[in-house]
């Protein structure tokens, strides 16, 4: 421990330097996006570089953000869709997982294999599209829903995390006369609340997050999810003043915080839920790798 | 009850009547885990393989009101018109460059970032860290190029600094020779916290005791991360390397659906984006089957083809 050379005291010191340096990097635009949010927007126009404080303190955005009938829209969408898509997932993958995971089932490595094929071929884009609007889902969110029900990834994780529970317990309930749904509800899924945990985060951060399936599948305005109306909010609005070199109406100065406002209202969420969640995804990549 | 089962196994197939009575034996047994895979199979039969039945309009002339089965055959002609097409070399030299520089930039990324992280001695200090650089990869990439536009505008953050050093403004996001390296750059900013859990796990699992007897043998930090951590977490390396190899052909399309505009496409454009474009704005939908199907079998075929390269030269596969 203390009998380090010179050469590695060196190492050791640039070393935490370059690691302040890459957090520091990380975490300023999200800082930058929160101050200049609370910024006076008529002063953050006029601002060039750097903001290390909010200057003069102001609420207005997040007020006009959420008045804005597409953005509570949104919020309501996203949740719908974060809520009964998660469960959908979550139950599937569960039934799937359980099923696989089991000893002497006879016809497990052929639906294995049938599985885990997909992660490596696929139909592709149009035929997905196709199929989906030819069952009647284009302009309903479960369309977001339903051709995502079952990751083969995730599946993969939560049959390594249910191999890993002693068939002792299973067998000896088994013999009390439980059938396979009470072994999965009452032995297996009590005993599997840390990979629960990492399904609910992997799935449930994915919807929240997407929006190409939105993208495709949506028509109806009412309907978009939150991801979507930042896209038109952050991206489409400005690239498109950015082309036609107009950027009147962009340039309003309470637009600009507005823009800031919306990041940090659809970012918060996420944050908020991320220290308590850290533990489990940690364990969950872990799990995945154990076993591909 | 067992009597009768006997019989009709007997009576069904003379061949194998073993096999049969094993099926038999196998649904009466196993009869309620069939019955709870069944919605999973039926998913995957339906969501993913439909897809893959649904291929065939690549060869055909897909009209919407016919459906996949009834529509004419049209042959090849819609895999010669791309492979004729002035668009082809653009979007296949654009998404394997863009997959090349990921693969030299943004695949040692994490392996880098976790070897400096396992030697930094302080715990907590350690833990900030990886907890600090987990965060971007929970963000929507369309928060993140939201922020990009912000960010790369000709009035925005990064030109205002750069302009201190006299550098001049530029309009990052519209100017095709920036792309490749935005798009890069941004990636590794985002993903090389989290990419780094694998590895850091890998390493972890190194037996101590060969430090230990590193220790006794003299050899410094550096030849012990050169002689025990890196062989340590090669097989991790070339399984995530293979995985890698097989998306070849496939970059993140919804990425650059965000990030590019029409006077970065000479760059930007990939086949994902262009089958988007064709397919589903210009409803070309056998055409850019086609397309996706050409993708999707040069990605299959890399992905067996560096999975039996690893076979051979090490012990190292995916299966």
């Amino acid at each position: 421990m203390n009998k380090l050379s010179i050469g590695e005291r060196i190492f050791e010191f640039f070393n935490i330097l370059f690691m302040i340096c890459l957090c520091l990097v990380t975490l300023y635009p999200f800082v930058y996006v929160l101050f200049a949010s609370l910024s006076d927007p008529s002063w953050l126009v006029q601002q060039r570089g750097l903001i290390w404080f909010p200057h003069g303190l102001t609420w207005d955005a997040y007020r006009l953000v959420f008045e804005n009938p597409m953005i509570t829209s949104g919020y309501l969408n996203t949740l719908f869709i974060v809520v009964v898509g998660t469960f959908v997932n979550v139950f599937m993958t569960a039934l799937g997982a359980y099923g696989l995971s089991r000893q002497n089932v006879m016809w497990k490595n052929p639906i294995m294999f049938f599985i885990v094929f997909t992660m490596f071929f696929s139909g592709g884009l149009i035929p997905s599209y196709l199929l989906v609007t030819g069952l009647g889902m284009l302009d309903s969110l479960w369309a977001l829903i339903v051709p995502g029900a079952v990751s083969a990834f995730n599946l993969i994780i939560m049959r390594t995390a249910f191999q890993g529970i002693p068939i002792s317990l299973e067998e000896s309930a088994k013999l009390d006369g439980a059938n396979d749904f009470t072994v999965l509800v009452r032995i297996i899924l009590p005993l599997s609340l840390p990979v629960i945990a990492v399904m609910i985060l992997f799935y449930g951060v994915g919807h929240w997050n997407s929006w190409f399936g939105a993208l495709i599948y949506l028509r109806d305005r009412e309907l978009y999810p939150l991801q979507l109306v930042l896209r038109e909010i952050l991206i489409t609005n400005s690239t498109d003043s950015m082309l036609t070199g107009a950027g009147a109406a962009d340039k309003m100065p309470i637009g600009e915080t507005i823009k800031y406002a919306t990041i940090i209202v659809a970012t918060v969420p996420i944050l908020l839920l991320y220290p308590f969640l850290q533990k489990y995804f940690v364990k969950g990549v872990m799990i995945g790798a154990i076993k591909e | 009850m067992p009597v009768p089962e006997k019989a009709t196994a007997h009576t069904g197939s003379q061949a194998q009547p073993g096999f049969i009575r094993r099926v038999i034996r196998d649904a009466k047994m196993n009869k309620y885990i069939y019955l709870m895979l069944l919605p999973v199979v039926v998913y995957y039969a339906v969501f993913h393989y439909g897809p893959m039945y649904g291929i065939q309009i690549a060869f055909k002339d897909y009209s919407p009101a016919l459906g996949f089965l009834e529509s004419p055959w049209a042959g090849i002609k819609y895999f010669e018109e791309f492979f004729n097409s002035h668009f082809f070399w653009r979007i296949v030299r654009n998404t394997l460059l863009l997959s090349f520089y990921e693969l030299v930039f943004s695949f040692p990324a994490p392996i880098i970032l976790a070897l400096l992280l396992n030697e930094i001695r302080h715990h907590m200090f350690k833990r900030a860290v990886q907890t600090i650089t987990y965060i971007p990869h929970f963000i929507s990439i369309v928060v993140i190029v939201g922020m990009m536009v912000d960010f790369l505008a000709r009035d925005g953050l990064i030109n205002n600094i750069l302009g201190w050093f006299g550098v001049e403004a530029v309009a990052y996001l519209r100017e095709p020779e920036w792309f490749r390296s935005i798009y890069i750059t941004s990636g590794i900013w985002q993903g090389v916290g989290w990419g780094t859990i694998i590895y850091l796990a890998a390493i972890s699992n190194i037996d101590p005791s060969l430090y230990e007897a590193a220790k006794v043998d003299g050899a410094s930090k550096w030849r012990q991360v050169l002689h025990i951590t890196i062989p340590g977490i090669m097989p991790t390396v070339i399984i995530l390397l293979i995985l890698q190899m097989g998306s070849l052909m496939s970059v993140s399309t919804d990425k650059i659906l965000l990030m590019y505009n029409s006077s970065t496409y000479e760059t930007a454009d990939v086949i994902g984006t262009y089958v988007y474009r064709k397919g589903l704005l210009e409803s070309n939908y056998s055409y850019s089957t086609a397309i996706g199907l050409f993708n999707s079998i040069i990605n299959f075929a890399l992905l067996i083809l560096a999975n039996t390269v690893s076979r051979r030269a090490s012990d190292t596969k995916l299966w």
